[in-house]
Protein backbone atom coordinates (compact mmCIF):
# COMPACT_ATOMS: atom_id res chain seq x y z
CA UNK A 1 0.00 0.00 0.00
CA UNK A 2 1.50 3.64 -1.11
CA UNK A 3 0.61 5.81 1.59
CA UNK A 4 0.12 9.57 0.50
CA UNK A 5 2.60 10.80 3.45
CA UNK A 6 2.24 14.74 1.53
CA UNK A 7 -0.14 16.10 3.85
CA UNK A 8 -0.28 16.14 7.18
CA UNK A 9 -3.91 16.15 8.61
CA UNK A 10 -2.91 17.13 12.17
CA UNK A 11 0.31 18.97 13.21
CA UNK A 12 2.03 19.37 16.78
CA UNK A 13 5.25 21.34 17.51
CA UNK A 14 6.54 22.24 20.66
CA UNK A 15 2.92 22.27 22.32
CA UNK A 16 2.41 23.45 25.95
CA UNK A 17 -1.07 23.09 27.26
CA UNK A 18 -3.41 22.98 30.66
CA UNK A 19 -5.16 24.80 32.32
CA UNK A 20 -4.98 28.36 34.47
CA UNK A 21 -2.46 26.94 37.29
CA UNK A 22 -1.28 23.94 36.05
CA UNK A 23 0.53 22.33 32.82
CA UNK A 24 -0.88 18.97 32.07
CA UNK A 25 0.93 19.16 28.78
CA UNK A 26 4.62 19.33 27.96
CA UNK A 27 6.77 20.09 24.82
CA UNK A 28 4.49 17.97 22.50
CA UNK A 29 5.33 16.86 19.13
CA UNK A 30 2.90 14.85 16.85
CA UNK A 31 2.00 14.97 13.22
CA UNK A 32 -0.48 12.77 11.84
CA UNK A 33 -0.43 11.59 8.55
CA UNK A 34 -3.18 11.04 6.04
CA UNK A 35 -4.49 7.37 6.24
CA UNK A 36 -2.88 6.74 9.97
CA UNK A 37 -4.94 5.10 12.76
CA UNK A 38 -3.40 6.18 16.36
CA UNK A 39 -4.13 4.57 19.60
CA UNK A 40 -3.47 7.43 21.80
CA UNK A 41 -2.86 5.46 25.79
CA UNK A 42 -1.50 6.72 29.18
CA UNK A 43 -2.79 7.18 32.39
CA UNK A 44 -5.89 8.91 33.65
CA UNK A 45 -4.68 12.56 34.43
CA UNK A 46 -1.72 12.28 31.56
CA UNK A 47 -3.50 14.72 29.34
CA UNK A 48 -5.23 12.56 26.33
CA UNK A 49 -8.26 14.93 27.21
CA UNK A 50 -6.14 17.91 27.18
CA UNK A 51 -4.96 17.05 24.08
CA UNK A 52 -8.26 16.04 21.74
CA UNK A 53 -9.51 19.39 23.68
CA UNK A 54 -6.42 21.10 21.94
CA UNK A 55 -7.10 19.78 18.75
CA UNK A 56 -10.60 20.72 18.66
CA UNK A 57 -10.07 23.92 19.45
CA UNK A 58 -12.26 24.10 22.46
CA UNK A 59 -8.81 24.95 24.46
CA UNK A 60 -6.16 27.11 23.43
CA UNK A 61 -2.73 25.92 23.38
CA UNK A 62 -0.31 27.64 26.31
CA UNK A 63 2.60 27.32 24.10
CA UNK A 64 3.67 25.59 20.91
CA UNK A 65 1.56 25.14 17.67
CA UNK A 66 -1.34 23.45 16.41
CA UNK A 67 -2.62 22.74 12.88
CA UNK A 68 -5.41 21.07 12.08
CA UNK A 69 -5.57 20.42 8.08
CA UNK A 70 -3.10 23.01 7.54
CA UNK A 71 -5.37 25.44 9.61
CA UNK A 72 -5.88 26.36 13.08
CA UNK A 73 -7.84 24.26 14.92
CA UNK A 74 -11.02 26.64 15.01
CA UNK A 75 -11.18 26.44 11.05
CA UNK A 76 -9.41 22.95 10.39
CA UNK A 77 -12.14 21.13 12.96
CA UNK A 78 -15.10 20.61 10.62
CA UNK A 79 -13.06 17.74 8.72
CA UNK A 80 -12.96 16.23 12.12
CA UNK A 81 -15.90 14.18 12.88
CA UNK A 82 -15.68 14.07 16.69
CA UNK A 83 -16.84 10.71 18.66
CA UNK A 84 -16.92 12.22 22.41
CA UNK A 85 -16.61 9.83 25.47
CA UNK A 86 -20.16 8.19 25.98
CA UNK A 87 -19.86 8.88 29.89
CA UNK A 88 -20.16 12.25 29.51
CA UNK A 89 -23.84 11.82 28.56
CA UNK A 90 -27.34 12.47 29.63
CA UNK A 91 -28.45 9.05 29.01
CA UNK A 92 -32.00 9.48 29.57
CA UNK A 93 -32.08 12.55 26.52
CA UNK A 94 -35.08 12.43 24.60
CA UNK A 95 -34.15 12.38 20.88
CA UNK A 96 -34.40 9.56 18.24
CA UNK A 97 -31.13 7.46 16.76
CA UNK A 98 -31.70 9.36 13.35
CA UNK A 99 -31.89 12.85 15.24
CA UNK A 100 -29.11 11.95 16.77
CA UNK A 101 -26.81 11.45 13.31
CA UNK A 102 -28.76 14.41 11.55
CA UNK A 103 -26.68 16.61 13.82
CA UNK A 104 -23.59 15.63 11.80
CA UNK A 105 -24.54 17.67 8.87
CA UNK A 106 -24.80 20.95 11.20
CA UNK A 107 -22.36 23.56 10.44
CA UNK A 108 -22.01 26.98 11.28
CA UNK A 109 -22.09 27.90 7.72
CA UNK A 110 -25.55 26.16 7.35
CA UNK A 111 -27.66 27.84 10.02
CA UNK A 112 -30.51 29.34 8.65
CA UNK A 113 -30.67 26.54 5.84
CA UNK A 114 -33.23 23.78 6.05
CA UNK A 115 -31.28 20.14 5.85
CA UNK A 116 -31.92 18.43 2.63
CA UNK A 117 -33.08 15.32 0.93
CA UNK A 118 -29.21 15.13 0.64
CA UNK A 119 -28.55 15.16 3.68
CA UNK A 120 -31.22 12.41 4.78
CA UNK A 121 -29.57 10.34 2.31
CA UNK A 122 -25.91 10.84 3.64
CA UNK A 123 -27.40 10.04 7.80
CA UNK A 124 -29.53 6.82 6.34
CA UNK A 125 -26.11 5.68 4.49
CA UNK A 126 -24.26 6.31 8.06
CA UNK A 127 -26.44 4.71 10.02
CA UNK A 128 -26.77 1.30 7.84
CA UNK A 129 -22.78 1.83 7.75
CA UNK A 130 -22.81 1.28 11.12
CA UNK A 131 -25.56 -0.90 11.06
CA UNK A 132 -28.30 0.59 12.72
CA UNK A 133 -30.58 1.57 9.97
CA UNK A 134 -33.11 -0.50 11.71
CA UNK A 135 -32.58 1.01 15.03
CA UNK A 136 -33.32 5.08 13.39
CA UNK A 137 -36.65 5.60 14.92
CA UNK A 138 -36.25 4.31 18.63
CA UNK A 139 -34.72 6.32 20.98
CA UNK A 140 -31.20 6.88 22.15
CA UNK A 141 -32.05 5.71 25.68
CA UNK A 142 -33.00 2.10 24.51
CA UNK A 143 -30.26 1.64 23.01
CA UNK A 144 -27.14 -0.78 24.93
CA UNK A 145 -24.36 1.23 25.69
CA UNK A 146 -22.28 -0.21 22.48
CA UNK A 147 -25.04 0.67 20.30
CA UNK A 148 -25.31 4.50 21.14
CA UNK A 149 -21.71 4.42 20.36
CA UNK A 150 -22.16 3.21 16.96
CA UNK A 151 -24.54 6.45 16.46
CA UNK A 152 -22.02 8.55 17.56
CA UNK A 153 -19.67 7.46 15.04
CA UNK A 154 -22.32 7.25 12.61
CA UNK A 155 -22.73 11.14 13.86
CA UNK A 156 -19.48 11.98 13.34
CA UNK A 157 -19.25 10.21 10.41
CA UNK A 158 -21.81 12.18 9.00
CA UNK A 159 -19.66 15.27 9.40
CA UNK A 160 -18.07 13.36 5.79
CA UNK A 161 -14.42 13.85 7.44
CA UNK A 162 -11.00 13.58 6.80
CA UNK A 163 -10.32 12.42 10.14
CA UNK A 164 -11.99 10.96 12.92
CA UNK A 165 -11.17 11.44 16.95
CA UNK A 166 -12.59 9.44 19.15
CA UNK A 167 -12.58 9.68 23.36
CA UNK A 168 -12.59 6.24 24.79
CA UNK A 169 -15.15 4.92 22.65
CA UNK A 170 -15.32 1.63 24.39
CA UNK A 171 -15.56 2.23 28.18
CA UNK A 172 -18.61 0.58 29.69
CA UNK A 173 -19.19 -1.77 26.68
CA UNK A 174 -19.09 -5.15 26.92
CA UNK A 175 -16.32 -7.32 24.79
CA UNK A 176 -18.75 -8.38 21.53
CA UNK A 177 -19.15 -4.77 21.37
CA UNK A 178 -15.94 -3.43 21.63
CA UNK A 179 -14.79 -5.95 18.97
CA UNK A 180 -17.44 -4.61 16.58
CA UNK A 181 -16.67 -1.30 16.79
CA UNK A 182 -13.08 -1.51 16.29
CA UNK A 183 -14.01 -3.92 13.36
CA UNK A 184 -16.04 -0.73 12.28
CA UNK A 185 -13.09 1.70 12.75
CA UNK A 186 -10.77 -0.78 11.00
CA UNK A 187 -13.04 -0.53 7.99
CA UNK A 188 -13.27 3.16 7.91
CA UNK A 189 -9.89 3.21 8.67
CA UNK A 190 -9.54 1.15 5.31
CA UNK A 191 -11.46 3.39 3.69
CA UNK A 192 -9.14 6.41 3.90
CA UNK A 193 -10.56 8.01 6.73
CA UNK A 194 -7.49 8.82 9.75
CA UNK A 195 -8.27 7.83 12.84
CA UNK A 196 -6.97 9.54 16.03
CA UNK A 197 -8.47 7.10 19.22
CA UNK A 198 -8.03 7.38 22.46
CA UNK A 199 -8.15 4.07 24.71
CA UNK A 200 -7.54 2.59 27.51
CA UNK A 201 -8.06 -0.65 25.79
CA UNK A 202 -4.08 -1.25 24.63
CA UNK A 203 -4.71 -5.14 24.66
CA UNK A 204 -7.30 -4.59 22.02
CA UNK A 205 -6.65 -1.53 20.22
CA UNK A 206 -3.41 -3.11 19.36
CA UNK A 207 -4.69 -5.67 16.88
CA UNK A 208 -6.37 -2.57 15.17
CA UNK A 209 -4.50 0.32 15.07
CA UNK A 210 -1.03 1.31 12.74
CA UNK A 211 0.47 3.35 15.61
CA UNK A 212 0.58 3.54 19.08
CA UNK A 213 1.53 6.70 20.94
CA UNK A 214 2.10 7.34 24.98
CA UNK A 215 0.89 10.58 26.72
CA UNK A 216 1.84 11.31 29.87
CA UNK A 217 2.93 15.02 30.89
CA UNK A 218 5.30 14.09 27.84
CA UNK A 219 4.43 12.54 24.61
CA UNK A 220 6.90 9.14 23.18
CA UNK A 221 5.76 8.33 19.36
CA UNK A 222 7.82 6.95 16.91
CA UNK A 223 5.26 6.49 14.29
CA UNK A 224 5.67 3.07 14.80
CA UNK A 225 3.05 0.62 16.19
CA UNK A 226 5.13 -0.47 19.19
CA UNK A 227 5.79 0.55 22.37
CA UNK A 228 9.01 1.12 22.89
CA UNK A 229 11.08 -0.15 25.73
CA UNK A 230 12.23 3.89 26.71
CA UNK A 231 8.33 4.20 26.18
CA UNK A 232 8.24 1.89 30.00
CA UNK A 233 11.78 2.74 31.07
CA UNK A 234 10.78 6.50 30.75
CA UNK A 235 8.21 5.72 33.27
CA UNK A 236 4.80 6.65 31.80
CA UNK A 237 2.88 4.32 33.47
CA UNK A 238 1.27 2.90 30.68
CA UNK A 239 -0.74 0.33 31.10
CA UNK A 240 1.92 -2.49 32.12
CA UNK A 241 -0.51 -4.61 33.68
CA UNK A 242 -1.97 -5.07 30.02
CA UNK A 243 1.13 -5.70 28.56
CA UNK A 244 1.83 -8.25 30.71
CA UNK A 245 -1.48 -10.28 30.15
CA UNK A 246 -1.68 -11.50 26.62
CA UNK A 247 -0.47 -8.30 24.97
CA UNK A 248 0.51 -9.72 21.25
CA UNK A 249 3.75 -10.25 21.25
CA UNK A 250 4.09 -8.40 18.02
CA UNK A 251 3.59 -5.29 19.53
CA UNK A 252 5.77 -5.24 22.06
CA UNK A 253 8.50 -6.65 20.10
CA UNK A 254 8.64 -6.44 15.98
CA UNK A 255 8.93 -3.82 14.07
CA UNK A 256 6.11 -3.81 11.53
CA UNK A 257 7.20 -3.60 8.08
CA UNK A 258 6.13 -1.14 5.21
CA UNK A 259 5.19 1.60 8.17
CA UNK B 1 -70.25 28.65 32.96
CA UNK B 2 -71.35 30.59 30.50
CA UNK B 3 -71.92 33.35 33.28
CA UNK B 4 -68.21 33.19 34.15
CA UNK B 5 -67.26 33.44 30.39
CA UNK B 6 -69.08 36.59 30.23
CA UNK B 7 -67.04 38.27 32.83
CA UNK B 8 -63.89 40.58 30.85
CA UNK B 9 -61.36 39.31 33.17
CA UNK B 10 -62.14 36.06 32.68
CA UNK B 11 -62.38 35.83 28.80
CA UNK B 12 -58.66 37.55 29.79
CA UNK B 13 -57.65 35.06 31.72
CA UNK B 14 -58.47 32.40 29.31
CA UNK B 15 -56.30 34.48 26.68
CA UNK B 16 -53.36 34.58 28.95
CA UNK B 17 -53.66 30.73 29.94
CA UNK B 18 -53.47 29.87 25.96
CA UNK B 19 -50.68 32.77 25.22
CA UNK B 20 -48.29 31.62 28.65
CA UNK B 21 -48.55 28.22 27.80
CA UNK B 22 -46.73 28.39 24.30
CA UNK B 23 -43.80 29.63 26.22
CA UNK B 24 -44.21 26.93 29.05
CA UNK B 25 -44.50 24.12 26.65
CA UNK B 26 -41.69 25.67 24.02
CA UNK B 27 -38.90 27.44 26.51
CA UNK B 28 -39.77 24.81 29.56
CA UNK B 29 -38.69 21.84 27.00
CA UNK B 30 -35.76 23.68 26.50
CA UNK B 31 -35.11 24.94 30.03
CA UNK B 32 -35.74 20.82 31.15
CA UNK B 33 -33.56 19.44 28.59
CA UNK B 34 -30.78 21.80 28.47
CA UNK B 35 -30.89 20.95 32.67
CA UNK B 36 -31.39 24.95 33.53
CA UNK B 37 -34.22 24.79 36.02
CA UNK B 38 -32.13 26.48 38.58
CA UNK B 39 -30.74 28.80 37.12
CA UNK B 40 -34.44 29.37 35.42
CA UNK B 41 -35.44 29.73 39.37
CA UNK B 42 -32.82 32.10 39.95
CA UNK B 43 -33.85 34.44 36.70
CA UNK B 44 -37.23 34.59 38.15
CA UNK B 45 -36.90 35.43 42.04
CA UNK B 46 -34.22 38.19 41.01
CA UNK B 47 -36.75 39.80 38.28
CA UNK B 48 -38.77 40.64 41.76
CA UNK B 49 -35.92 42.92 42.60
CA UNK B 50 -36.91 45.00 38.96
CA UNK B 51 -40.82 44.91 40.67
CA UNK B 52 -39.80 46.61 43.55
CA UNK B 53 -37.56 49.17 42.18
CA UNK B 54 -39.88 50.26 39.97
CA UNK B 55 -42.97 50.49 42.10
CA UNK B 56 -40.63 52.83 44.23
CA UNK B 57 -39.63 54.83 40.77
CA UNK B 58 -43.27 55.06 39.97
CA UNK B 59 -42.83 52.81 36.66
CA UNK B 60 -44.79 50.25 35.26
CA UNK B 61 -43.66 46.79 37.27
CA UNK B 62 -43.56 44.65 34.18
CA UNK B 63 -40.57 46.98 32.72
CA UNK B 64 -38.71 46.87 35.95
CA UNK B 65 -39.68 42.99 36.13
CA UNK B 66 -38.10 42.75 32.13
CA UNK B 67 -34.80 45.01 32.99
CA UNK B 68 -33.94 42.89 36.02
CA UNK B 69 -34.75 39.55 34.89
CA UNK B 70 -32.92 40.19 31.09
CA UNK B 71 -29.82 41.23 33.59
CA UNK B 72 -30.09 38.40 35.69
CA UNK B 73 -30.38 36.08 32.79
CA UNK B 74 -27.17 37.07 31.57
CA UNK B 75 -25.30 37.98 34.49
CA UNK B 76 -26.29 33.69 35.69
CA UNK B 77 -25.46 32.57 32.27
CA UNK B 78 -22.43 34.01 32.14
CA UNK B 79 -21.81 32.76 36.02
CA UNK B 80 -22.47 29.39 35.10
CA UNK B 81 -20.46 29.20 31.78
CA UNK B 82 -17.51 31.12 33.15
CA UNK B 83 -17.04 29.77 36.55
CA UNK B 84 -15.82 26.05 37.14
CA UNK B 85 -16.80 25.88 40.66
CA UNK B 86 -19.33 27.43 42.92
CA UNK B 87 -22.00 28.07 40.45
CA UNK B 88 -25.12 27.20 42.36
CA UNK B 89 -24.05 29.70 45.03
CA UNK B 90 -23.60 32.23 43.20
CA UNK B 91 -27.13 32.10 41.25
CA UNK B 92 -28.42 31.32 44.87
CA UNK B 93 -26.90 34.13 45.95
CA UNK B 94 -28.11 36.36 43.12
CA UNK B 95 -31.20 35.08 43.52
CA UNK B 96 -31.66 36.21 47.31
CA UNK B 97 -29.93 39.58 46.50
CA UNK B 98 -32.75 40.11 43.79
CA UNK B 99 -35.63 39.32 46.05
CA UNK B 100 -34.01 41.50 48.87
CA UNK B 101 -33.72 44.08 46.70
CA UNK B 102 -37.27 44.05 45.66
CA UNK B 103 -38.57 43.90 49.47
CA UNK B 104 -36.82 46.81 50.57
CA UNK B 105 -38.06 48.76 47.61
CA UNK B 106 -41.05 47.83 48.62
CA UNK B 107 -40.98 48.62 51.97
CA UNK B 108 -39.29 52.30 50.97
CA UNK B 109 -42.91 52.78 48.88
CA UNK B 110 -45.48 54.92 50.48
CA UNK B 111 -48.75 54.05 50.28
CA UNK B 112 -50.72 50.56 48.93
CA UNK B 113 -49.01 48.01 48.12
CA UNK B 114 -51.41 45.23 47.93
CA UNK B 115 -50.69 44.61 44.22
CA UNK B 116 -47.00 43.85 44.95
CA UNK B 117 -48.39 40.28 46.01
CA UNK B 118 -49.61 39.58 42.84
CA UNK B 119 -46.30 39.38 41.42
CA UNK B 120 -45.47 36.85 43.87
CA UNK B 121 -48.31 34.79 43.39
CA UNK B 122 -49.98 35.36 40.20
CA UNK B 123 -53.04 36.63 39.36
CA UNK B 124 -54.07 35.66 36.24
CA UNK B 125 -58.09 37.11 36.99
CA UNK B 126 -55.66 40.40 36.78
CA UNK B 127 -54.53 40.23 33.42
CA UNK B 128 -55.12 43.26 31.43
CA UNK B 129 -55.40 44.26 28.21
CA UNK B 130 -51.48 45.32 27.84
CA UNK B 131 -50.73 42.44 29.69
CA UNK B 132 -52.29 40.42 26.90
CA UNK B 133 -50.48 42.15 24.09
CA UNK B 134 -46.81 42.07 25.92
CA UNK B 135 -47.79 38.34 25.74
CA UNK B 136 -48.47 37.97 22.44
CA UNK B 137 -45.42 39.88 22.02
CA UNK B 138 -43.09 37.55 23.89
CA UNK B 139 -45.03 34.51 22.28
CA UNK B 140 -44.09 35.99 18.96
CA UNK B 141 -40.70 36.81 19.63
CA UNK B 142 -39.81 33.56 20.98
CA UNK B 143 -41.12 31.26 19.33
CA UNK B 144 -40.14 32.55 15.78
CA UNK B 145 -36.64 32.63 17.73
CA UNK B 146 -36.97 28.67 18.12
CA UNK B 147 -37.87 28.03 14.93
CA UNK B 148 -35.56 29.55 13.42
CA UNK B 149 -32.65 28.16 15.71
CA UNK B 150 -34.66 25.02 16.46
CA UNK B 151 -32.20 22.50 14.82
CA UNK B 152 -29.09 24.38 16.54
CA UNK B 153 -30.91 24.76 19.81
CA UNK B 154 -31.37 20.83 19.57
CA UNK B 155 -28.22 20.14 18.64
CA UNK B 156 -26.52 22.33 21.73
CA UNK B 157 -29.19 21.21 24.33
CA UNK B 158 -27.97 17.40 23.67
CA UNK B 159 -24.42 17.65 23.25
CA UNK B 160 -22.72 21.22 23.10
CA UNK B 161 -19.04 19.87 22.39
CA UNK B 162 -19.98 18.01 19.84
CA UNK B 163 -21.91 21.67 18.58
CA UNK B 164 -19.05 23.41 18.88
CA UNK B 165 -16.74 21.26 16.71
CA UNK B 166 -19.38 21.84 14.15
CA UNK B 167 -18.19 25.99 14.60
CA UNK B 168 -22.30 26.32 15.62
CA UNK B 169 -22.47 29.43 17.78
CA UNK B 170 -23.05 27.55 21.13
CA UNK B 171 -22.37 31.48 22.91
CA UNK B 172 -24.65 33.26 21.06
CA UNK B 173 -27.36 30.53 21.07
CA UNK B 174 -27.15 30.08 24.94
CA UNK B 175 -27.63 34.13 25.15
CA UNK B 176 -30.61 33.90 22.98
CA UNK B 177 -32.47 31.08 24.95
CA UNK B 178 -31.36 32.63 28.69
CA UNK B 179 -33.11 36.04 27.35
CA UNK B 180 -35.65 34.18 25.96
CA UNK B 181 -36.11 32.53 29.63
CA UNK B 182 -36.00 35.59 30.79
CA UNK B 183 -38.79 37.01 28.75
CA UNK B 184 -40.75 34.28 29.98
CA UNK B 185 -40.17 34.06 33.45
CA UNK B 186 -41.61 37.82 33.59
CA UNK B 187 -44.63 36.41 31.00
CA UNK B 188 -45.31 33.53 33.43
CA UNK B 189 -44.82 35.42 36.80
CA UNK B 190 -48.45 37.56 35.95
CA UNK B 191 -50.13 34.28 35.91
CA UNK B 192 -48.71 32.27 38.87
CA UNK B 193 -46.64 34.50 40.00
CA UNK B 194 -42.46 33.89 40.30
CA UNK B 195 -42.38 31.36 43.07
CA UNK B 196 -44.38 29.23 41.28
CA UNK B 197 -42.69 29.72 37.61
CA UNK B 198 -40.47 26.49 38.01
CA UNK B 199 -43.73 24.71 37.90
CA UNK B 200 -45.04 26.09 34.80
CA UNK B 201 -41.96 25.81 33.01
CA UNK B 202 -40.53 22.15 33.54
CA UNK B 203 -43.82 20.28 34.59
CA UNK B 204 -45.34 19.91 31.08
CA UNK B 205 -41.71 19.67 29.50
CA UNK B 206 -40.92 17.08 31.97
CA UNK B 207 -44.11 14.74 31.35
CA UNK B 208 -43.59 15.27 27.69
CA UNK B 209 -39.70 14.07 28.10
CA UNK B 210 -40.65 10.92 30.08
CA UNK B 211 -43.02 9.57 27.02
CA UNK B 212 -41.95 11.18 23.79
CA UNK B 213 -38.23 11.35 22.27
CA UNK B 214 -38.64 14.22 19.47
CA UNK B 215 -37.78 17.75 21.08
CA UNK B 216 -40.98 18.82 18.82
CA UNK B 217 -43.55 16.79 19.44
CA UNK B 218 -42.58 17.57 23.09
CA UNK B 219 -42.77 20.97 23.16
CA UNK B 220 -46.03 20.18 21.78
CA UNK B 221 -47.37 18.27 24.43
CA UNK B 222 -46.09 20.95 27.05
CA UNK B 223 -48.07 23.25 25.47
CA UNK B 224 -51.36 21.54 25.50
CA UNK B 225 -50.30 20.01 29.02
CA UNK B 226 -49.50 23.66 30.26
CA UNK B 227 -53.05 25.05 28.60
CA UNK B 228 -54.74 21.77 30.33
CA UNK B 229 -53.35 22.88 33.60
CA UNK B 230 -53.54 26.78 33.83
CA UNK B 231 -57.45 26.57 32.61
CA UNK B 232 -58.25 23.39 34.74
CA UNK B 233 -56.35 24.96 37.71
CA UNK B 234 -58.50 28.70 37.26
CA UNK B 235 -61.62 26.73 36.60
CA UNK B 236 -61.18 25.06 40.01
CA UNK B 237 -59.59 28.11 41.84
CA UNK B 238 -62.88 29.98 40.91
CA UNK B 239 -65.39 27.32 41.40
CA UNK B 240 -63.81 26.89 44.93
CA UNK B 241 -62.71 30.71 45.46
CA UNK B 242 -58.58 29.30 45.74
CA UNK B 243 -55.94 31.42 44.74
CA UNK B 244 -55.40 30.98 41.18
CA UNK B 245 -51.65 30.44 40.99
CA UNK B 246 -51.41 27.74 43.84
CA UNK B 247 -54.02 25.59 42.15
CA UNK B 248 -52.37 25.67 38.47
CA UNK B 249 -49.45 24.59 40.40
CA UNK B 250 -50.83 22.26 42.15
CA UNK B 251 -53.03 21.03 39.30
CA UNK B 252 -49.65 20.38 37.56
CA UNK B 253 -47.57 19.18 40.26
CA UNK B 254 -49.98 16.51 40.91
CA UNK B 255 -50.26 15.19 37.59
CA UNK B 256 -46.42 15.34 37.23
CA UNK B 257 -46.50 12.97 39.81
CA UNK B 258 -48.93 10.39 38.53
CA UNK B 259 -46.95 10.79 35.29
CA UNK B 260 -43.97 10.01 36.93
CA UNK B 261 -45.95 6.41 39.26
CA UNK B 262 -47.15 5.78 36.05
CA UNK B 263 -43.88 5.84 33.75
CA UNK B 264 -42.03 3.88 36.31
CA UNK B 265 -44.65 1.39 36.23
CA UNK B 266 -44.83 0.58 33.24
CA UNK B 267 -40.82 0.55 31.95
CA UNK B 268 -42.42 -0.98 28.71
CA UNK B 269 -44.29 2.21 27.72
CA UNK B 270 -43.79 3.37 24.33
CA UNK B 271 -41.02 5.87 24.09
Amino acid sequence: MVEIKALPQVEIKNLYGGYDHETVLEDINLTIWKNDFIGLIGPNGGGKTTLLKIILGLLPPKKGSVRVMGQPPQKGRQHIGYVPQFAIFDSDFPISVYDVVKMGRLSGKRIFKRLTDKDNDIVEEKLARVDLLDYKNRGIRELSGGQRQRVYIARALATEPEMLLLDEPTISVDFESRKKIYELLHNINQQGVTILLVSHDLNVISSYVKTIGCLNRNFHYHGEKEITEAMLQAGYNCPVDLIAHGLPHRVLADHQEGR
Amino acid sequence: MAEMLSYGFMQNALMAAVLVSLVSGVIGTLVVLKRMVFISGGVAHTAYGGVGLAFYFGVNPILGAVAFSLLASFLMGYVQRKTRQRQDTLIGVMWAIGMAIGIIFADLTPGYKADLMSYLFGSILAVTNADLLLMLAVDILVISLVVLFYKELQATAFDETFARVRNLPVDLLYVILIAMIGLSVVMLMRVVGLIMIIALLTVPAAIGAMYLKNMKHIMWLATGLSLVFTIGGLLISYTYNLSSGATIILVSGGTYLIALALHRFCRRCPN
